[in-house]
């Protein structure tokens, strides 16, 4: 669907994308994550064809983007403002005339669960409502690519999962999807594959359940900071991870590990095992957590 | 270019316009407080001194001696007899004589011009009447409010919302629809003028019955004066919303544009008699061409024959701030 070659974008002496290549297949979700400053909204707005690249070529369908890409593609920002003093299905009226070719709004109220507040002014919407109408906008001429550009960021849990819903729901319709997100269990829920940005750079890409399986072949110990002695060394071939309030053990081997730690008397009463998030590999990958 | 998405676009903007109670506020209310408050504040004479009209030598004229030599009459030469008998009309002359021709004409309903006939020796003279009504400030100073107002409507209407709209996003979002940078300008523009026509109207009518303008020139032509000024200055607006990011920037900007142009512009008081310079000056700016055409329409019944100077210079300043503005815009 999208080929994307030896990308870059330069401001001022930096380079916010420095020569990326990927491809995204059609009837995919792809999730772009990274760091903030990372480049991966660089990228997306330059994909979107807000942003003019330094370099590198960009092909829909096999052609630069043009009219017909902007027909054929819907774009949900991050930030938007909407026209003040008209409501909500005012708003999806205009939009409407700007395609040749729109779903109903009858079905985008359905889809995006937009009936309760048509008529009211958009700048009297809640967040989570805001996003849906933005969702809808971007569903207005029927898609066949769909970019999200971190859409759950700010909302109540509850809101997530219902935009969650939604987006599910779109996948169903078998278009393209592109989403930048903050949270991994976000691109774990929605994504067939993700991609990974660091300095400009892609670091790593893939579907998210063998990309874990890649870099972690066993299980994450967790305990309290203050349960462990100083100077005290897991069993050989695991690993200690300090974080702020709690220290984890990288486990090569989950009952040698507790093993061990019932060899040095160490209370297990807090002690939790779960298996590696995204969340672990993307900070092993950047060194630094999604959300600082 | 589609008419559709232009259309659906105008609509919005109208909408947006209408229903911001401040917005609109600003453009009636203001205008209308104005105006009246100038007709309350002048509404009596304002100065107590007697302007008397003089055609001729009035030098060794033993004759009118005592009368030319009154205190606390103005004597004003005169170049042009028809323009000063319009003066008389008007009431900007008390009197005017005509000294070779030994005639005087005064205003039949002008007190002035009584108290002055009766001070005047009268029997070697051919008395002449007019009868128009006075030309009060507040007829001299409408069309300076009504430009000022047109002024801050396009300035801030055009320029200060799109350079909001870019700074919020708005135009980003719309950047990514099919819709183009022209329709989306033409959008504004057309909305912005029809608003301006609109509530200019509006309040000349409301005014006008309130308090009663002098109008000698035709609507039609006063109404072209009005589209032709509220599209250059949209265009000025076009111009600087063209590229700026910043609100405040924006806002610092159209300040320092909006404040020369209200004092120079011939809005309050008229620059006749002040330094070429400023004169000079003040032809650069729309806004006085505006008014100059309007009131030359209203107080002196110009016609086009009279005002095709200040109807190029406004299609002109139009023409290339568009352009300018249109070359160089943003969405980003």
């Amino acid at each position: 669907m999208i080929e994307v070659k030896d990308l870059t974008k330069h401001y001022a002496g930096l380079k916010a994308v420095d020569g990326i290549s990927f491809t995204i297949p059609r009837g995919i979700c792809l999730g772009l994550l990274g760091p903030n400053g990372a480049g991966k909204t660089t990228t997306v707005e330059m994909l979107e064809g807000i942003l003019r690249p330094s370099s590198g070529t960009i092909l829909y369908k096999g052609a630069p983007l043009g009219a017909e890409f902007r027909n054929e593609a819907g774009i949900m920002f991050q930030h938007t403002a909407l026209q003040e003093h008209i409501t909500v299905r005012e708003v999806l009226k205009l939009f409407q005339q700007f395609y040749p070719h729109t779903r109903s709004l009858d079905e985008l109220i359905e889809i995006c669960a937009l009936g309760e507040f048509l008529e009211r002014d958009t700048r009297k919407l809640s967040g989570g409502q805001r996003q849906r109408l933005l969702l809808a906008i971007a569903l207005i001429n029927n898609p066949e690519i769909v970019f999200l550009d971190e859409p759950t960021t700010g909302l109540d849990p509850q809101s997530r999962r219902n935009l969650w819903e939604q987006v599910r729901r779109i996948k169903g319709e078998n278009k393209t999807l592109i989403l930048t997100t903050h949270y991994m269990e976000e691109a774990y829920e929605l994504c067939d594959e993700i991609l990974i940005m660091d300095h400009g750079k892609i670091i790593a890409c893939g579907v998210p359940r063998e990309l874990l399986a890649e870099h972690y072949k066993n299980s994450i110990l967790t305990l309290p900071a203050d349960a462990l002695p100083a100077g005290f060394k897991p069993d050989p071939g695991s690993s200690l991870l300090p974080q702020e309030d709690r220290v984890e053990i990288l486990s090569r081997e989950v009952n040698t590990s507790i093993e061990h730690l019932i060899k040095h008397q160490i209370s297990l009463t807090h002690l939790l095992v779960r298996s590696p998030t995204l969340e672990d590999l993307f900070l092993e990958l950047t060194g630094h957590s999604l959300r600082s | 270019m589609s008419p559709h998405r232009f259309l659906a676009l105008l609509k919005a903007r109208n909408q947006e316009f209408l229903r911001d109670r401040t917005a609109l506020g600003w453009n009636i209310i203001m205008p209308v407080l104005i105006v009246i408050g100038f007709a309350f504040a002048f509404g009596s004479e304002d100065q107590d001194l007697y302007k008397v009209g003089v055609q001729g030598e009035t030098a060794d004229n033993s004759r009118l001696e005592t009368f030319l030599t009154t205190r606390h009459i103005q004597f004003i030469p005169i170049e042009s007899q028809t323009d000063a008998i319009t003066k008389v009309d008007r009431h900007q002359l008390d009197m005017l004589i005509d000294i070779p021709g030994n005639r005087y004409w005064i205003n039949n309903s002008s007190a002035k011009g009584y108290i002055l006939e009766r001070l005047l020796d009268t029997s070697e003279l051919q008395k002449d009447s007019v009868s128009g009504k006075e030309i009060r400030y507040v007829d001299w100073v409408i069309p300076g409010v009504l430009g000022m107002n047109i002024m801050f409507s396009s300035l801030f209407g055009v320029g200060y919302v799109i350079v909001r709209y870019r700074k919020n996003g708005v135009l980003k979002r719309l950047s990514a629809t099919p819709l183009t940078a022209f329709e989306f300008l033409l959008a504004q523009i057309v909305s912005r003028l029809l608003m301006i026509v609109a509530f200019t109207t509006l309040v000349y009518i409301g005014t006008d019955q309130l308090i009663g303008f002098r109008m000698y020139g035709s609507y039609w032509l006063l109404l072209t004066v009005l589209i032709l000024g509220g599209l250059s200055m949209i265009s000025v607006g076009l111009l600087i919303a063209a590229r700026m990011t910043s609100e405040e920037a924006a806002n610092g900007l159209l300040n320092l544009i909006s404040w020369p142009m209200m004092l120079l512009s011939g809005v309050w008081f008229s620059l006749e008699g002040s330094h070429p310079l400023v004169q000079q000056l003040a032809l650069a700016l729309p806004l006085t061409h505006m008014i100059d055409a309007a009131r030359a329409i209203m107080i002196d019944g110009a016609g086009p024959a009279d005002i095709w100077p200040q109807l190029i210079a406004l299609t002109g300043f139009s023409v290339i701030f568009i352009w300018i503005g249109a070359k160089t815009f943003r969405w980003e």
